[in-house]
């Protein structure tokens, strides 16, 4: 079980209010990403759910018992950390070990759920070295390790994966998924990376200032985000923005174009402009093109397309995939 | 540096350094070897005759001789024990966060600025003497009698003065040792259920060994040769109760104006040191190769 439930937490620092009041609902067994630029307070909020910082106010609940006040070590939660926290002197072994050595298991019963979590793992080979003798996804997996290992209600990730490189981040991502599909545990998974967050999620929260934007599945924000900043932050690359006479016409102070859902045409179309940059993928191009009257405009076109640096060309956004904001930034249904 | 060019340059650079340095440890040590096998006493200046081992021979076998060597052991022993202990303690303390906490640390510190002789004529008139000391004064207070620190306790005095003097050494490097540990480790630690004492055996000891060696090494160094602090408390007695080897050939070379006598004393410090440095990095050395 690990149901987690925010009532109105907020908290300060000194004078810098970074989380006003949030209100959040997390079910059992839920996959659920914050995501947010940096400095919107997720890794507090997260920070909050662990009890490593004290609440300035509300209450946070698990499994419907009240642990606001609870030392994080009671409230039944598991952290991987972004330095993953290793203790650099102990053996991969002890490391997995330490929490059921503090919760004073007998020997035989913390040797067996270590090997079981290193077979999980694929950290067999590894259990008599030192951290520092791993790479960085093995260190990863040694800290994942250590918090499976106590059977937490839920675990949380602190932006686990910001440390490891492009290639091996894929890789961990799927390895996350996949163990929460056999733990099937809660999971709070902090990240700035939206690709992270649309991957893994079964629910995502939008974070900016410390206010939640908006709460949903992945799909449901991708296609109707309920204000301008959700809509720029979720897809990539983002959301155009266009506002003025164009935005006018579809009643709207600022319409959003996502660049997957704009026609090229070298003929004709709503919107002239030149290509600026042509960044090719291979499988997809991204182009930037300064449309007349508008400004900077993103598109992305098939592979193929032969289009280059200083073409005219002609840009039409598909009817039904416009996004509607009004003055204040808010979608229009 | 992988020209020629560079590699000679830097060689002829690094020569006057390299030459002061050699010249200035091997000429003390090679008249102290010479004089350790003449018999040259300044008594009898004009009578300066090879000796043989008879400055060994005369040294050890001289009654104080295992007695200081005792002595050297217990002071330096107990003064790692208090300043690596106490340092711990107080940098500990004063790592907390707390109003006023640079002029907290500066005053923890500030005893190590004060020069040796100082300090132990301030512990000996002021602290420490059984008439006008404060010590004194609070026995009296409890109405018990003042204690005669160095008659009775002649080197646990003088214990009490240098740990006090390197407290603050051990403290601060044990300190910056404690600001280096890694804040997500101790959440870690606290999250897997570690209480503080807990923590504190199983995070802060093991990160913090590095230090308490260098601690240790570099004290080792300096309080073999711990000497001003007892020339002016107790200057050796009662008897030889606060001598250590330095002191023993303090005495026999400028009270007993025997050089000879004196270098040969050297000598066997000199060595007897080597043996203990020996020891140490065996036994805790290991910690810095990590």
């Amino acid at each position: 079980m690990g149901s987690i439930t925010l009532k109105q937490v907020s908290k300060t620092f000194g004078e810098a209010k970074v989380i006003p009041s949030i209100d959040l609902e997390i079910n059992d067994g839920e996959f659920v990403v914050f995501v947010g630029p940096s400095g919107c307070g997720k890794s507090t909020l997260l920070r909050l759910i662990a009890g490593l910082e004290d609440v300035s106010g509300g209450q946070i609940l698990i499994d419907g018992k009240d642990v606001t006040r609870n030392a994080p070590a009671e409230r039944g939660l598991a952290m991987v950390f972004q330095s993953y926290a290793l203790y650099p002197h102990m053996s991969v072994r002890n490391n997995i070990a330490f929490p059921l050595k503090m919760a004073k298991l007998d020997k035989a019963a913390i040797d067996k759920k270590v090997e079981d979590a290193a077979r999980v793992l694929n950290l067999t080979d590894y259990l008599e070295r030192r951290p520092s003798q791993l790479s960085g996804g093995q260190r990863q997996r040694v800290a994942i390790g250590r918090a499976i290992v106590r059977e937490p209600s839920a675990f949380l990730f602190d932006e686990p994966l910001s440390n490891l490189d492009a290639a091996l981040r894929g890789t961990m991502r799927l390895e996350i998924s996949e163990l929460h599909n056999t733990l099937k545990t809660t999971m709070i998974y902090v990240t700035h990376d939206q690709v992270e967050a649309m991957t893994m999620a079964d629910k995502i929260v939008v974070l900016n200032r410390g206010n939640i934007e908006q709460v949903g599945s992945p799909l449901d924000l991708y296609r109707s985000p309920r204000n301008l900043f959700v809509a720029g932050f979720i897809g990539s690359p983002r959301m155009n923005f266009v506002k003025g006479e164009n935005a006018r016409s579809h009643g709207a102070h600022t319409i959003g174009v996502r660049p997957e859902h704009i026609d090229l045409s070298t003929s004709a179309g709503a919107w002239r402009g030149t290509v600026g940059v042509a960044e090719h993928l291979g499988s997809d191009t991204f182009l930037h093109v300064n449309a007349d009257g508008i400004g900077t405009l993103t598109a992305r076109v098939g592979g193929d397309l032969p289009v280059r640096h200083g073409d005219q060309v002609y840009l039409t956004p598909q009817e039904g995939r416009i996004h509607r904001f009004d003055d204040k930034g808010l979608a229009i249904k | 540096m992988a020209t020629q060019n560079t590699k000679t340059l830097a060689r002829l650079m690094m020569a006057p350094a390299v030459i002061v340095l050699l010249v200035w440890m091997v000429v003390p040590l090679a008249m102290t070897l010479w004089y350790s096998f003449q018999n040259y006493n300044l008594l009898t200046p004009q009578n300066v005759s090879f000796a043989g081992f008879f400055n060994y021979v005369y040294f050890y076998t001289d009654p104080a001789f295992f007695e200081s060597i005792w002595n050297t052991l217990v002071l330096v022993l107990g003064v790692l024990l208090i300043t690596v202990i106490g340092g711990i303690a107080i940098a500990l303390l004063i790592d907390q966060p707390i109003f006023g906490q640079g002029i907290v640390r500066i005053l923890v510190i500030s005893p190590f600025f004060v020069m040796p002789p100082v300090a132990a004529l301030i512990w000996k008139n002021m602290i420490m003497h059984p008439g006008y000391g404060v010590l004194a004064d609070v026995a009296r207070f409890f109405g018990a009698q003042p204690v005669d620190w160095f008659a009775q306790y002649p080197l646990f005095s003088i214990i009490i003065i240098v740990a006090w003097q390197w407290l603050p050494f051990a403290t601060l490097i044990l300190l910056t040792a404690l600001q280096s540990l890694d804040s997500e480790q101790k959440e870690a630690a606290e999250m897997d259920g570690a209480n503080a004492f807990n923590r504190f055996i199983y995070l802060t000891l093991p990160h913090l060994s590095r230090a308490i060696t260098v601690v240790i090494l570099i004290q080792t160094i300096f309080l073999l040769g711990i000497y001003a602090e007892i020339l002016v408390t107790t200057n050796g007695g009662p008897g030889y109760a606060s001598t250590n080897l330095t002191f023993l050939i303090y005495r026999t070379a400028r009270l007993g104006y025997d050089v000879g006598g004196g270098a040969a004393g050297g000598i066997i410090a000199v060595v007897l040191a080597n043996i203990v440095a020996i020891f140490l990095m065996r036994a805790v050395g290991k910690n810095l190769d990590r």
